[in-house]
């Protein structure tokens, strides 16, 4: 499509910036809505340039106890929360992810295929509909407000393990039987040429799963009850008290830019690698 | 150093009835220092035959020996003996270097010894100034030197080498050959060599195990291969172009296959009959391809001759001493 045709260029151009505007003037509202009082934002018409109470809403999203009916929790210990388990997340799925897809792809152990389709078939069943279950077996272990209770239950993967599965059976086998001839074993073989041969599609894993444990909200709604375990994402949820109540709205929409912050750095800091893991492989 | 012995090998894939036997039991003793090729055509088991002294594919029957041990149920690694495979099979992510330490390194052989096997067989193989590039960073032919390279750092008694030249394009394998032969002749390591290619086979053999649908058809010096053929398929096979394979031709005798190169074909005035079809020339010399009695023949001759136009009537004398007689159900030399 290189039509040199400058009429249609600058419809090109007006198509693309009406469509950053739908996508960015939510982003923007709520950041000018952070930076005033409540009482300001629900002024009619709502002020659309930044107001000067910037870093008053922010420390009371960050250290809790800003006014409102809702739930006054400090966003700095949701953060933390989001973080850990976040990684924790991301980490144990990459690392269970690579060692099941290297057992289903290099070895020849008594019904494989039939564990390997077991994996396959957890595709489709996501946390919404065994929550019923999951929630009891966490229960029963006294997992609830706890970080083991908001990570283990989501950390499990196939979409991991049948990416890194499809990956392994592109690597040559003249590799794995070079490496024998080397004398390495298999784990040596593991941590030596399929893990370095891997680092780009963990990258890449890294970003989606990372983004995934951040934006989880309704497994930590109902395996958390205690105000120091909420995620962030549940951590907004409850400081709107709902109905027509008072709720501090500049320090919801801060607390909406503070969430955002993280997964946004994860997705630009990684890009180069992200691309890079999605398209190519250094084969 | 180290002589390789195969006693009756055979290899099947699956069990019972199912099984399907792919090599029919092969015998061919190695000398020590000995550079023995491997050839035949693609499907004939040359490759899985190599695999298997590797110790990359089980042994379904009979007895690998390496200098005297048997090897049979032993790992690759634990053979003493290295492989270049046909695609290299370097580590992608790691420098040249690293590529030809990485057997050392699991070996625990020290730092020391390592750099200085590894500046050695870099000076052999002219790949010094190389050693810190990756191999996607390399051509072809130094890719191959690389994969040597990995093979000669670790001193084995036995060097395997699975096509390592059909990667490579034609000027690139004339001079790695030379270069092979070179090398061996350097280190007096016994050498197998697996390859599909009869010029490849000629010119690397000391000795060449000609293979055909998992049978051993002949094991000898190229010389005793080319001049004396155990079978038709061996005479059709090595010699390009191939032996001229005649049933009818005058004074073939009922029940064999009279065999006679195109070299040993010379163009008279009198002679057998030959009408001519067409003519290639390949620089030197000329190639006529024509009937006789109703079967295909092809005769050499020099580029000087006249051409023969098509549907001409030549007249070429077979040289008496060059005839080889064949068995016409059994296709064994006679």
């Amino acid at each position: 499509m290189v039509e040199r045709r400058p009429g249609l260029r600058v419809l090109a151009h007006a198509v693309m910036l009406a469509g950053i505007c739908i996508v960015a003037f939510p982003l923007y509202l709520a950041f000018i809505a952070s930076t005033h009082t409540a009482a300001d934002i629900v002024q009619v018409p709502m002020p659309l340039l930044p107001g000067g109470h910037f870093w008053e809403t922010y420390k009371a999203a960050l250290l809790g106890g800003g006014p409102g009916t809702g739930s006054h929790a400090p966003v700095a210990r949701m953060m933390t929360v989001s973080l850990v388990t976040a990684l924790v997340i991301t980490f144990g799925k990459i690392a269970i992810s690579l060692l099941s897809a290297f057992a289903v792809v290099y070895f020849r152990f008594p019904l494989r295929s039939l564990f390997f389709w077991a994996i396959f078939v957890t595709l489709m069943l996501p946390v919404e509909v065994r929550i019923g279950p999951t929630y009891k077996v966490v229960s029963d272990l006294g997992m609830l407000n706890s970080y083991a209770g908001l990570t283990i239950p989501l950390i499990a993967s196939a979409t991991a393990t049948f990416l890194f599965r499809q990956f392994f059976l592109t690597v040559p086998d003249e590799l794995v039987e070079a490496a024998r001839m080397d004398g390495a074993g298999p784990m040596r073989f593991f941590w030596d040429v399929l893990l370095p041969l891997s680092k780009t599609s963990m990258a890449a894993l890294f970003v989606i799963q990372f983004i995934y444990g951040w934006n989880q909200y309704l497994w930590p709604l109902v395996a958390t009850t205690s105000e120091d375990m909420y995620p962030v994402v549940i951590g907004i949820k409850r400081m709107i008290a709902g109905g027509d109540s008072a709720n501090a709205w500049n320090v919801v929409m801060a607390t909406a830019i503070l969430a955002m912050l993280p997964p946004a750095a994860v997705v630009l800091l990684m890009q180069k690698w992200f691309v890079k893991g999605l398209v190519d492989t250094e084969k | 150093m180290a002589a390789i012995q195969l006693k009756n090998i055979v290899k099947s894939y699956g069990f019972g009835k199912n099984a399907l036997e792919v090599i029919h039991g092969v015998n061919a003793d190695v000398a020590d220092r000995e550079f023995v090729v491997i050839v035949g055509p693609s499907g004939c088991g040359k490759s899985t035959l190599l695999r298997m002294v590797a110790g990359l594919e089980e042994i379904s029957g009979g007895d690998i020996s390496i200098g005297g041990r048997i090897v049979n149920d032993l790992e690759p690694a634990e053979r003493d003996i290295a492989m270049v495979f046909q695609n290299y099979a370097l580590y992608p992510h790691m420098s040249v270097f690293d590529n030809m330490a990485y057997g050392l390194k699991i070996k625990k052989v020290p730092v020391e010894e390592i750099r200085t096997r590894v500046d050695k067989a870099a000076g052999i193989l002219e790949l010094a100034h190389l050693l810190q590039r990756k191999p996607r960073e390399l051509s072809g032919g130094q890719r191959q030197r690389v994969a040597m390279g990995r093979a000669i750092v670790r001193q084995p008694q036995v060097f395997l080498f699975d096509e390592p030249l059909s990667n490579l394009d034609a000027k690139l394998r004339a001079q790695t050959r030379i270069e092979i032969q070179k090398l061996h002749r350097e280190l007096g390591i016994t050498s197998l060599f697996v390859t599909h290619d009869q010029v490849e086979a000629m010119t690397l053999a000391q000795r060449m195990l000609v293979m055909n649908a998992g049978n051993m058809e002949q094991f000898g010096t190229p010389e005793e291969v080319y001049h004396r053929p155990a079978s038709t398929f061996v005479a059709s096979f090595i010699g390009s172009p191939p032996m001229n394979l005649l049933k009818n031709a005058p004074g073939a005798r009922a029940g064999t296959i009279m065999g006679i190169r195109p070299e040993h074909l010379d163009l008279g005035t009198s002679g057998w009959e030959v009408q001519v079809e067409t003519t290639e020339l390949l620089g030197a010399e000329r190639l006529i391809y024509g009937r006789l009695a109703g079967e295909q023949i092809i005769v050499r001759s020099a580029e000087n001759q006249p051409v023969p136009a098509p549907d001409a009537l030549i007249h070429v004398a077979p040289r008496e001493d060059r005839l080889h007689w064949f068995d016409a159900a059994s296709g064994k030399r006679i």
